[in-house]
């Protein structure tokens, strides 16, 4: 990761009296994987077509790949794909002709269109369908076929808007392997939007969190988690007969726990990182002897919960509140 | 410009037209009964020409124009009914079809893109905002065009095998229709795209937009109205002048139809 692909400054749209996107200032480098998440109409979808030259912006500017967007917007487009929120594909015509029109329409050298659509077609686990009319296929086809057409003259900056939404685990799965392959193998970058925190969580080296068209977290998920959810959950391991005693030290301090009855961990919630010495010292004080001592990770979700003020739901399924 | 992309939307354009009824009905139907159905009657039915009278030819010549009077001067009754009903009458009702093509097409190719949600990805693409438009132009444009001008042909061997038996020489082609076929019919298929851009800014659907550019219309049924009440009558002079007219209106229309078709626009509106 060196140059910058995207920088953002001020960047703004207005639609008569809403603000779909406010003063946004952003940068991404070349080779990263950048999560854009937030709620629907956070302003998302207008910074992918105001970075693409195809929404004018009402203040502020950008450079993408070292172009503006509003100035080389054409020149642009041959060189990002974008795969919009819904599939946009032509139902009347068949997954072929889609490819090959749009193939000429990016430019892709006329004498390599069909080689290039066909790969893509096999790439995509399409070609047995290939000469049957769009309208006939699963939202899956769909999803694979339109991010085929994002791949056709090979981007060097991929936009996707939720690109594995409607699709089954098996095909979210060959999405995501395409997202890695893309960056890592070949160094190209990929702005991602999406709602599915496990997937932004997995795939990006940093996200940024828009709430009414503001950025209001912008980091690598880890360090956004440590800077924004301060409230750990650690598990200690102990002896399953010691649990009732610990439990008893812990509650007697008015620590909010609770257990997993089976295999004597204790979860000890709203913990900070500095108070886990303390912990330690209390349970051994006691004579609780302990075997393991795990502080959870926040994960994505916590933050975006955490920026939100709501409250994720709990993840150890097996423990039972005391 | 690059016409490869130009091109590519045009196909892309006809194919997704082709396959909508609602388009295909009106591009085959309306040349179909104009060019074969209406001057076929005369050669099924010859009681249709064949049996008029001096009277009716009296009857004809009081409600026609002066000079279409003088078009018609020396011809039999049955003869002078002939050239009037296919030379004259059918004159401005050849302009419809022109018109409603590239108005069906328009209406498919601009509106219906928008209904159907494949705009968006149309304008990721790298084409700029004039070949999208000249792309979109042509997909109406040429297949309007080129359905006016076969029609014509069509027409001239129907109506000329209909009247074969009843006129001394064949009536199509002639210099009237000529200029109608490569002067007003290719600004009436502008009229057509033209006014349906400015339709598309609003309307909603496909059949909202169809709709109202049907309106367009009107202005020829004006002209068969006053062809037929001697008001006027479609001489060469007549056909320059309204093809005239109709491509400066065409150019009018297409300055404002410009000025809301950029991709900023267009993607906002979505």
């Amino acid at each position: 990761m060196t140059d910058p692909v995207i920088v953002a400054s001020g960047l703004g749209r207005r639609f008569g009296e809403t603000v779909a996107v406010d003063q946004l200032e952003l940068t991404v480098q070349a080779g990263e994987v950048f999560g854009f998440l937030g709620h629907n109409g956070a302003g998302k979808t207008t910074t992918i077509r105001m970075l693409n030259g195809i929404l004018t912006p009402t203040n502020g500017s950008s450079r993408v790949l070292g172009l503006d967007p509003m100035a080389d917007g054409p020149h642009l487009r041959t060189r990002t794909g974008v795969l919009t929120e819904t599939p946009s594909l032509d139902e009347r015509l068949t997954g072929r002709d889609n490819l090959a029109i749009y193939a000429d329409l990016y430019r892709v050298p006329k004498d390599a269109v069909k080689a290039r659509v066909d790969e893509l077609l096999t790439g995509f686990d399409l070609y047995e369908r290939a000469d049957d009319k769009v309208g006939g296929y699963s939202k899956g086809m769909k999803q694979r076929l339109a991010l085929a057409r994002t791949l056709l003259h090979k981007p060097e900056m991929l936009f996707l808007d939720e690109p594995t939404a409607g699709l089954d685990p098996v095909a979210a799965r060959q999405v995501h392997d395409m997202i890695v392959q893309s960056t890592r193998q070949q160094g190209h970058t990929v702005f991602l939007c999406t709602h599915n925190l496990v997937e932004a969580q997995r795939l990006c080296d940093r996200v940024g969190v828009m709430e009414h068209g503001k950025l209001v977290a912008l980091g690598a998920p880890r360090d956004l988690a440590r800077q924004l959810v301060t409230n750990l959950t650690v598990d200690f391991e102990v002896d399953a007969e010691a649990v009732p005693a610990a439990l008893q030290e812990l509650e007697g301090k008015g620590i909010t726990t609770s257990v997993a009855q089976q295999t004597g961990t204790i979860s000890v919630r709203g913990a900070t990182h500095s108070a886990i010495p303390d912990f330690v010292n209390l349970l051994v004080g006691a004579g609780i002897r302990i075997y393991g001592v795990t502080p959870q990770e926040p994960t994505l979700e916590d933050v975006y919960f955490a920026l939100h003020g709501e409250q994720p739901v709990q993840r150890n399924s097996a423990e039972v509140i005391q | 410009m690059n016409w490869r992309a130009i091109q590519a939307l045009m196909r892309k354009d006809l194919k997704v037209v082709l396959q909508n009824k609602g388009v295909v009905i009106p591009i085959v139907l309306l040349p179909l009964i104009l060019f074969i159905v209406i001057p076929g009657l005369v050669l099924f039915i010859p009681s249709a020409t064949s049996s008029a009278n001096n009277n009716d030819l009296a009857q004809l010549m009081a409600m026609v124009t002066p000079g279409l009077r003088d078009q018609l001067v020396g011809l039999t009754p049955d003869q002078a009914g002939a050239v009037f009903f296919l030379v004259y009458m059918m004159a401005p009702l050849f302009l419809i079809v022109p018109l409603m093509v590239s108005n069906v097409i328009a209406a498919d190719s601009f509106v219906g893109e928008r209904e159907r949600k494949t705009l968006e990805a149309l304008l990721y693409t790298p084409t700029t905002d004039g070949e999208l438009l000249v792309g979109k132009m042509l997909s109406a444009l040429v297949p309007a065009i080129i359905v006016s001008w076969a029609g014509y042909v069509l027409y001239s061997v129907v109506a000329d095998l209909a009247s074969a038996q009843l006129m001394e020489r064949a009536l199509f082609p002639n210099p009237l229709w000529n200029v109608i076929a490569l002067w007003v019919a290719p600004a009436a298929a502008g009229l057509g795209l033209t006014s349906m851009m400015l339709v598309s800014v609003r309307a909603k659907t496909f059949q909202d937009a169809y709709q109202t550019g049907s309106l367009v219309v009107l202005p020829i049924v004006l002209l068969l109205i006053g062809q037929i009440a001697g008001v006027l009558y479609f001489n060469i002079w007549l056909a320059l002048g309204l093809g005239l007219v109709l491509w400066i209106i065409d150019a009018v229309l297409l300055f404002y139809g410009r000025q809301t078709f950029h991709r900023s626009e267009l993607i906002a509106r979505l």
